[in-house]
């Protein structure tokens, strides 16, 4: 018995339970309810409003990754300066939340944001008028930064980590102002860090679906949202697989070139 | 840079780091506080109480969401880690290109959204006419959770010395008596991490068990439905204990390699 057969069952599972399910998506993005083939439902992707859609999700993400990368990069950068860089408590208190139920973040945050919430509260004491933050598009946003954010500072932190201090000093005994350092040597060694940030914030955004129904009201419909209808609310198929396959398709294409940003993969501290 | 102005730029950091660490935990711990609040207006402090823990045993929903909750996940784990622990020692043993064929597909669970895999699953299911509930939802959670202990036990391998396998079959072991006398206790750490990791990861799961049981809820299935309706303090009691179950589970994982290795 040759040692490799001992991969024989998961290989089994995955070609079962991991190809085959993509396989079925593809399967029903081709075809109609009577199961003949027909473009109608990837046709029907590209109209007007679900293209809308698709914007909205897109144009969400892209400004939740920008404001992570506002907020996570100084984060990762002071925790890897010399003063924090020994307190393993602070790094894993702020990296903690990525591993924690999004939901319950979500829900946390809700309960602040509501009409009679904490921080309505707060500001009746402060003696201001309530807002009203819950349905709106800025609340959906804050909760996809509040959920996404630690998955930006991870990997940055390792990248900056890993750097060769002795190129930091070089450039320093060289005569470069600290602003000089940073910009010409720290930033340029942390890209690969920021490129997998960027990934792992920009994926899971465009295609989040309970974070927007929760704190949007349901009123800032995004692709994962409309995927999900189409499975258990309006039971179109069809449609609900080409949406995902074209889901799916985007961020094959969103990796390749991020992959290409970072041929070397340095910044895969991750998985 | 002199003394004073490094001082008051390490208090700007100090400061900074400080700030985020709040917006990460402020709603947090307001949730805590409130699952002990005895009134059940968010507003006011109607002292403490453990009214809304108690509520949660009379709530037969949520105790069925526990159950399945937690078997879900000690089954899910049981079977991932040996499936995973097993392809990880063939996968090992493969030429190269085969090797990276595994690997790849392995890697297919952590770069589909979650919603595709809930979706491709539960298309698939229906499909071969198994109605989604609790063992679809099985299946599932081995199939996301046996990545993680695949690529927990791989880098131990990568890190062990070939001789010594080698070793043992030249002083007469059978393979299947060398994988188990030799590899596996080298890898243990590895395997321990990745069952671990199965299991928060199933814990925690919400998305693909959405989409492969309509009939079995788990807890993260319970809150969104409870959140869809509105807010509610027994719900807070919950996502407290759900919170502190997988604080436990990451410091004891946190404790055995980096957080930031394995994640």
């Amino acid at each position: 018995m040759k040692r490799s057969w001992f991969a024989g069952p998961y290989a089994l599972w995955m070609i079962l339970f991991t190809i085959a399910p993509l396989l079925f998506v593809v399967y029903y993005a081709f075809t109609n309810t009577q199961g003949a083939f027909s473009m109608a439902s990837f046709l029907k992707a590209f109209d007007g409003q679900y293209l809308t859609i698709l914007w909205r999700s897109l144009y969400l993400a892209f400004l939740c990754t920008v404001l992570c990368f506002i907020v996570g990069y100084p984060a990762a950068y002071f925790l890897a300066s010399k003063d924090f860089s020994r307190s393993q408590t602070l790094l894993v208190l702020i990296l903690l939340p990525m591993w924690m139920n999004f939901l319950l973040r979500t829900y946390a945050m809700m309960s602040i944001l509501e009409d009679n919430g904490l921080l309505n509260q707060f500001l009746k004491n402060l003696g201001l008028n309530p807002i009203s933050i819950l349905g709106t598009q800025g609340a959906v946003l804050l909760g996809m930064v509040y959920n996404y954010v630690p998955f930006m500072i991870l990997p940055i932190h390792t990248s900056l980590k890993k750097m060769d201090v002795r190129v930091i000093e070089a450039a320093q005994d060289l005569g470069a102002s600290p602003v000089n350092v940073f910009r010409r040597v720290v930033f340029p060694l942390s890209i690969p860090g920021v490129i997998s940030g960027v990934t792992m914030v920009f994926m899971p955004a465009v295609t989040t679906f309970a974070i927007s129904r929760l704190l949007g009201s349901g009123m800032f419909l995004l692709y994962g949202d409309l995927i999900e209808k189409q499975f258990l609310e309006l039971n179109n198929w069809n449609f609900g697989s080409s949406l995902s396959m074209i889901m799916m398709v985007l961020i094959i294409i969103s990796i390749g070139l991020l992959n290409k940003a970072d041929p070397k993969k340095e910044g895969s501290g991750v998985l | 840079m002199n003394k004073r102005s490094g001082g008051l730029f390490r208090f700007f950091k100090g400061t900074y780091l400080g700030l985020l660490l709040f917006f990460l935990y402020a709603p947090i711990v307001v949730m805590i506080v409130l699952s002990f609040n005895d009134a059940k207006s968010r507003a006011r402090w109607g002292g403490f109480s453990f009214r809304w823990y108690l509520r949660l045993l009379e709530r037969s929903d949520i105790m069925n969401a526990l159950w399945v909750t937690v078997s879900i996940a000690v089954l899910a784990t049981i079977v991932a880690t040996i499936l995973g622990t097993l392809a990880a020692i063939g996968t090992h043993a493969m030429k190269k290109g085969w090797a990276n064929a595994m690997l790849n597909v392995a890697y297919l669970p952590m770069t589909t959204p979650d919603i595709v895999t809930g979706v491709s699953l539960m298309l698939m299911f229906v499909f071969v006419h198994m109605s989604p509930g609790y063992w679809t939802m099985l299946i599932a959670h081995i199939a996301f959770d046996t990545p993680y202990v695949l690529f927990s036990v791989m880098p131990k391998l990568q890190q062990m010395d070939p001789n010594l396998y080698e070793a043992a079959l030249d002083l007469g072991c059978t393979p299947l008596r060398a994988v188990r006398k030799v590899i596996l206790p080298e890898v243990m750490p590895g395997v321990v991490t990745g069952a671990l990791l199965s299991f928060t990861m199933s814990l925690d799961d919400f998305v693909v068990s959405y989409f492969t049981s309509h009939t079995e809820k788990n807890l993260s299935m319970v809150i969104y439905s409870a959140a869809r309706r509105g807010i509610e303090p027994s719900i807070y009691a919950l996502s407290t204990i759900m919170f502190l179950v997988v604080l436990a589970l990451l410091l004891i994982i946190n404790r055995r390699s980096s957080l930031e290795e394995v994640s």
